[in-house]
């Protein structure tokens, strides 16, 4: 009774194009704005920030990414990771070559470089599907790794092969490097990903976003209706990267400081996003948060019920994660493909409903 | 009331297909066929099943590429082209096989059929703002014209998947006409649809005409439907055209009669 439809009209197109037409969605979306930006940055400490908080905002924006190329526009990609490493690279050459950059520059500009090379690696695409499409975007992901691994010039010739986050601000406050206080680290990464999140949404819910599913849903016919597959398909894999490189780069400055390609960008990264879209809900841009969300906390909620709860060790508690996370992406993908952001509308649609569910 | 349409003195020809031959590896699907559609007319092409009623629509919209002929579209010989050329160009059609984009609503499937329409670039539509989102209302309105024509108000947030098979081949019928085509290619409308539906799908496809002045060519195994609708019908049998002329004279034909009308179909 309380979530309602009905008696809310909406009298124009452009009010029914409204990402949120009705109020109870538009209260609740405020409200959870307001707690994000100014609650959390005053009770947030080092244990919430780097466990939950930023890799969750980073992995959201690295599912948008994915989402917008697999979910949206139905090709798969399994190089997220070696995309990720392109952002971070880039990020990292812009900070050392230019240490009065804003960091929002460097996170854009590592994006830009991103979708250039999502772009030229999204090229087969255009010939090949499905199957074979994931196995040459696998090939990009050991290349890109590789590579970051073997010339010297993108880790600046250091002696461990590391890359590491100096000190830089954004908008005058410190964001990355040891110095830098958690709850602007946390705001400057919150910003990012609700600006970038809403830029998906208009995307997706207009011309371009129709282009991709209509490619996603029957190339053919979309072909034939008007659709021009090159552009429509290299245009996802730029947009896609674009995010997947900012995430890149995220991780290395702001959240982790320091990566190494091998292990913050291994082809381990490009499985959990995938997992991450295929459980919050392929072409949702929702679902990307949820996915994140439910990604980032599984682990940490198994280990302290298992190891903590039921006292096992930590590398048994490990296992059981995998095979249950195993045997929920089997669930999603036969039982509920739209995922987790599919069970939310359904939530919706009851809560409409009720008390009266006739 | 064809008889009544049909003897304009000097009618346009909107496209010609001038002795077009298709093959796929030994397979010939298409052998020199020639027939052209009038401006504002209903064109039937009948014929039995692997007739190559099919492939002559892929052709003259630029999916397939004849291995020898030509087309002409208004009066300007066709290169060839990718589809998505011809789309632009006001060629526009439905499928045999419904192919709708299943994962989408009626109101986007409709709205994707405006594409070429559509050019707001990447930045505006980023922020949906200015004229992004003054092309997505301007697009929208047309479309819900569309949308009051073939009288889907209803069904406009359905997901297609989830509509039964009837509306399905409807909701094809809007995307195709959203593009506001000057040619529109109809293969099998009415296949597989009880009486009612037949019926108001021939009420579609006549009032189209009538109101937007649409040339329609229209792939259909009915017969009766055929004679009501149509102004003159080509014959194709084994990829060859055995007859074109107006319903009555091609229903009396013997090749027709032997080769189409005598063959059962379901
Ligand atoms: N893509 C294709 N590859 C090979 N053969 C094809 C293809 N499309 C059509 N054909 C063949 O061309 C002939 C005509 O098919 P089609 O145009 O679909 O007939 P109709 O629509 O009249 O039933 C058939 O023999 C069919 O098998
Ligand atoms: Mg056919």
């Amino acid at each position: 009774m309380f979530y309602r439809e009905t008696g809310q009209y909406r009298t124009d197109y452009a009010s029914d194009q409204q990402i949120l037409n009705l109020p109870q969605d538009k209260w609740a979306m405020a409200l959870l704005l307001a707690v994000a930006f100014l609650v959390v940055p005053l009770l947030i400490n080092d244990y919430w920030a780097n466990a939950i908080l930023l890799p969750f905002l980073i992995y959201s924006m690295a599912a948008l990414g994915l989402n917008i190329l697999t979910g949206y526009c139905g090709q798969v990609s399994l190089g997220t990771g070696g995309f990720m490493a392109v952002g971070a690279y880039a990020a990292y050459k812009l900070m050392t070559a230019f240490p009065g950059l804003d960091l929002t520059i460097v996170v854009l500009f590592a994006g830009f470089v991103t979708a250039a090379v999502g772009t030229v690696f999204g090229l087969p695409s255009l010939r090949i599907k499905g199957f074979y499409l994931a196995v040459a975007t696998l090939a990009a992901q050991f290349f890109l790794v590789w590579l970051f691994n073997k010339v010297p010039w993108f880790f600046n010739y250091s002696a461990t092969g590391m890359i590491s986050a100096p000190a830089r601000t954004a908008f005058g406050l410190e964001v990355s490097g040891p110095q830098a206080p958690i709850w602007a680290k946390y705001l400057f990464c919150l910003t990012l990903v609700t600006v970038f999140a809403l830029i998906a949404k208009n995307i997706t819910r207009g011309r371009i976003g129709r282009m991709w599913m209509a490619i996603r849903d029957m190339d053919i016919a979309a072909e034939l209706i008007g659709v021009r597959p090159l552009w429509s398909k290299l245009s996802a894999f730029a947009v896609s990267s674009f995010y997947v490189g900012m995430a890149g780069a995220m991780l290395f400055a702001v959240w982790l400081g320091a990566v190494e390609p091998t292990e913050a960008f291994g082809i381990t990264v490009s499985f959990n996003v995938l997992f991450m879209v295929i459980i919050g809900g392929l072409g949702s841009i929702l679902g990307s948060f949820l996915g994140a969300g439910f990604l980032v906390l599984l682990p940490i909620l198994l280990k302290s019920v298992l190891v903590g709860g039921l006292a096992m060790t930590v590398a048994t508690a490990k296992h059981v994660e995998l095979v249950l996370l195993g045997s929920l992406i089997i669930l999603f993908l036969i039982a509920e493909p739209h995922g987790l952001n599919r069970l939310w509308q359904i939530t919706k649609e009851k809560l409409r409903l009720w008390p009266f569910p006739y | 009331m064809a008889a009544l349409e049909q003897p304009t003195p000097q009618p346009e020809v909107l496209l010609a297909v001038e002795d077009v031959t298709l093959s796929f590896g030994g397979v010939q699907a298409i052998k020199n066929v020639s027939f052209d559609i009038h401006k504002g007319e209903i064109r039937a092409i009948i014929g039995p099943n692997g007739a190559g009623k099919t492939s002559m629509l892929n052709v003259i919209n630029g999916f397939y590429h004849p291995q020898q002929g030509t087309i002409w579209f208004k009066g300007v010989e066709r290169s060839e082209m990718r589809p998505y050329v011809a789309a632009s160009q006001g060629v526009s059609r439905t499928f045999q096989n419904i192919a709708l984009f299943r994962g989408m609503s009626t109101l986007d499937n409709i709205m994707t059929g405006r594409v070429t329409k559509m050019n707001k670039n990447i930045f505006w539509q980023a922020l949906h703002l200015g004229p992004a989102r003054a092309e997505e209302i301007e697009h929208r309105a047309k479309v819900e014209e569309v949308i009051d024509f073939l009288e889907i108000q209803h069904i406009r947030r359905t997901p297609v998947g989830r509509l039964p098979y009837g509306l399905q081949k409807r909701v094809e019928l809007a995307r195709a006409l959203a593009a506001e085509p000057e040619l529109l290619l109809l293969d099998e409308p009415m296949a597989g649809m009880n009486l009612e539906e037949k019926e108001d799908m021939s009420r579609f496809v006549l009032d189209v005409n009538e109101q937007f002045g649409t040339t329609i060519a229209l792939i259909e195994h009915d017969m009766a439907v055929v004679m009501d609708l149509s102004t003159r019908v080509v014959v194709l049998d084994h990829g060859e055209l055995i007859a074109d002329g107006t319903p009555d004279e091609v229903s009396a034909n013997q090749k027709v009669i032997d080769a189409y009308l005598g063959v059962a179909h379901d």
